[in-house]
């Protein structure tokens, strides 16, 4: 047998020469696809600068938490585009995660007609895709609320048209900042006379009315005693939309709407195999030792089922983050939607779609480490 | 006789029943105050929703319309509207005199994947030989089918495809592409080979972390810069191409699942046999591990099949844009109720018998039980 043949039947050789084929191969696609893109570009007249960022963008969207105003950069967009985002995806996930659990609790209820009802709902939600729910929620948040001139005044100052929904807005005091420092200190303190009174094994007023008392009381009384009156701007009526308040555009309310309802008929599914995870056994031994449900369900369920539940809920709050990514149908301006009008304007595509993966990836990878820290923490925690 | 009564005796017994079901469906509705308190509650709610929608859909419906404003009158459901629309948002922009023949490719397709699906069919060598003749047959009558231009059929280029025919496609060439290349991924990402596993884990989280959304915007807009300038290939070839690598990471990842589930013996066992890798892969581990995850697989197929309606915002006109279609006219501008309940029914009915039949081979393959 000849010297290469041998050399062949090494497994660490033949791995080695697959391997370096694959890195070839791959190597070799991606040379050949930026080869195309760098001639492509060439042969349009055009170029791959990500100075354009620094240029004015004259398109306005109408909320966003970091103040971006047309005339602005197109950075401060991206940047606004990137909080809309984040907005909405950490509204939903809150919301969602109250919703799934109640909904999971419906379906395993004892309640027949209740656990049946709750399938249903949840059943219809999973098989109906998102962006037709999105779509209907808009359409019915814009077509069924009145005009702002007929606005329904829910509380005073707060309006709901289909504008969106308005309230007033607070102006920033002094005394405001003394408050919040106050609410600080005072839930430190109420943690720590929970634990003394926990500790000495108190009754409930002590265990946890004092504390309460003690978080929410202390910086209202503070607050009073500064005997500042609210400044805040009431919405006012101006042409054919409310000005100088805080608004909630029907776009948001629709996009938040249609995100929690479908992620939480996944949520609520995923919640009640994770409690149905948890070994009867658990249970029985709980109830046998004259634990109400409740207690049940709080100290010996939730705690085991969490450690089921954590991992397949991860990804349904990444999968959230990245549906939120849908709002560029209804012209919610979120990162997407904030490109595709970029592109539009300064057929940068190429740049702007960088922009987009790289986010999102780092989004999801960042993701993905928080959850494996958490996970190696419930780990060492069981042992 | 003495020795049957010992072992009979020293049987574990079933724990004692504490609370028998005594009114069937009725037990545990009344059986506490809060109990009955709910019960009455959702049954007062569910009469007032049924009522509700009694009378939007029936007393106030509206049979004869030429508009939505004469629809709009009684405020109740246009059924005016879907009689007039229904063949728009079922088959969308298709030649209207030719719209049997996406009709009859649904069908051909539907009672193909019936078929494919039962699990009777594959244990018999036979039938699973007719299944692998009818598949291509198949394939082949329906591009003919909606493609034309054979048989005296008149040919209607892919663009004008639309409605429930182009989501049916969009999800399974996509999802029937993704399962190749997904095989190859989960396989690579438990490789041996440091290299091979790089590569593959990074195909499948970049396509895992990012939004379908902007995959779809490269795929409409950033694909004539990846290829040379003579290429050209139409906007359906391309969504289809992203739905297809979006599909497989997910995929990939459902696989990979069914692989660590194999026992290490069997992997040990193929090699005392001296199979190769590829054999031993072919021949015992990805049967097993295929098994197991076809309900996963279903799934999402499932999702997949919901998600196609994203091609929605790079303008492509699928069932669901075909909904959005039906009310562009100036005479049935305004409505959004009737057009998204109709294709809402549709994408349910279908998603539903999908996911009854995941559960049910779950059940039967005792999935769930391992």
């Amino acid at each position: 047998m000849s010297g290469l043949a041998t050399l062949w039947l090494r497994p660490g050789v033949r791995a080695a020469v697959w391997q370096a084929l694959a890195a070839a191969a791959v190597l070799a696609a991606l040379l050949w696809v930026a080869g195309n893109i760098a001639g492509n570009v060439a042969r349009r007249g055009l170029d791959i600068d990500f100075g354009f960022l620094a240029g004015r963008a004259s398109f306005e969207f109408g909320e966003n938490l970091i103040g971006y105003r047309p005339g602005d950069t197109f950075l401060t967009a991206f940047l606004a585009g990137l909080a809309n985002t984040v907005l909405v995806a950490v509204l939903g996930i809150v919301l969602t995660t109250m919703v799934a659990t109640l909904l999971a609790l419906a379906r395993l209820s004892r309640n027949r007609l209740l656990s049946r009802l709750a399938w249903i709902w949840i059943e219809a939600v999973r098989n109906t895709p998102l962006l037709l729910q999105l779509l209907f929620w808009h359409q019915l948040t814009i077509r069924t609320l009145p005009a702002p001139r007929q606005a329904w005044e829910l509380l005073p100052g707060t309006f709901l048209s289909n504008r969106g929904l308005v309230f007033p807005a607070l102006y920033w005091q002094p005394a405001m900042g003394l408050a919040l420092a106050a609410l600080a200190v005072a839930i430190l303190a109420a943690v720590m006379l929970r634990r003394l009174a926990l500790a000495r094994g108190d009754g409930p007023a002590l265990r946890t009315g004092a504390p309460l008392l003690l978080a929410l009381g202390a910086p209202a009384v503070l607050f009073a005693a500064a005997a500042e009156p609210l400044h805040g701007s009431v919405p006012a009526l101006r042409g054919f939309n409310f000005q100088g308040s805080i608004a909630v555009s029907p776009e948001f309310v629709a996009l938040l709407l249609a995100l929690v309802v479908y992620q939480a008929g996944f949520m609520a599914e995923t919640i009640r195999s994770g409690i149905l995870g948890v070994p009867k056994g658990q249970v029985e031994a709980a109830a046998s030792l004259g634990l109400s449900r409740l207690q049940q369900l709080r100290r010996v369920v939730f705690p085991q089922a969490l450690w089921i539940i954590v991992p397949p809920v991860t990804s349904q709050y990444l999968s959230l983050t990245k549906n939120s990514s849908l709002a560029v149908a209804i012209g919610y301006p979120d990162l997407v939607r904030v490109s595709q009008v970029t592109i539009a304007d300064t057929g940068r595509a190429i740049e702007c779609i960088t922009i987009l993966l790289l986010v999102y990836l780092s989004l999801s990878l960042f993701t993905a480490f928080l959850m494996n820290l958490y996970n190696r923490y419930l780990m060492r925690r069981r042992g | 006789m003495a020795a049957g009564l010992a072992a009979a005796a020293s049987l574990p017994r079933p724990p004692p029943v504490l609370a028998r079901r005594r009114f069937g469906f009725a037990a545990g509705l009344f059986d506490t105050w809060p109990n009955a308190l709910v019960t009455l509650l959702l049954v007062w709610l569910l009469i007032r929703i049924g009522i509700a929608m009694w009378d939007w859909a029936i007393v106030r419906g509206v049979w004869e319309a030429e508009t939505a404003e004469q629809c709009a009158r009684t405020g109740g459901m246009c059924w005016a509207f879907l009689a007039d629309r229904w063949r728009l948002i079922l088959f969308g922009p298709y030649p209207y005199a030719q719209q049997w023949r996406p009709a009859l490719a649904m069908v051909l397709f539907a009672l193909l994947l019936g078929a494919s699906l039962a699990p009777a069919l594959w244990a018999e060598r036979r039938s699973r030989l007719a299944l692998g003749i009818a598949w291509p047959v198949t394939i082949a009558a329906i591009a003919a089918l909606l493609w034309g231009g054979v048989l005296g059929l008149p040919a209607v280029p892919s663009r004008l495809w639309g409605g429930l025919p182009l989501t049916m496609i969009l999800a399974s060439v996509g999802v029937s592409g993704a399962f190749v290349l997904a095989i190859l991924l989960a396989l690579g990402r438990r490789s041996d080979m440091p290299v091979i596993r790089a590569i593959c884990t990074g195909f499948i989280e970049f396509f895992r972390g990012v939004p379908l959304v902007a995959l779809l915007f490269l795929a409409s807009v950033l694909f004539p810069y990846f290829v040379p300038p003579d290429w050209t290939m139409d906007v359906l070839l391309r969504a289809q191409i992203a739905f297809a690598l979006f599909f497989a990471a997910y995929m990939a990842e459902a696989i990979r699942g069914g692989l660590q589930a194999i026992p290490r013996g069997q992997y040990a066992a193929c090699e005392s046999l001296g199979l190769t890798y590829w054999q031993a892969q072919r021949r015992i581990i990805l049967p097993q591990a295929l098994r197991t995850v076809i309900p996963s697989l279903v799934n999402i197929f499932i999702a997949a099949f919901k998600d196609t309606s994203l091609v929605v915002i790079i303008s492509m006109i699928d069932l669901l844009g075909a909904a959005n279609a039906s009310t562009a006219e100036a005479k049935w501008w305004g409505l959004y109720i009737e057009p998204y309940l109709f294709v809402a029914l549709i994408y349910l009915a279908i998603c539903a018998v999908m996911s009854a039949y995941s559960r049910g081979l779950e059940r039967r393959l005792g999935l769930g039980e391992r």
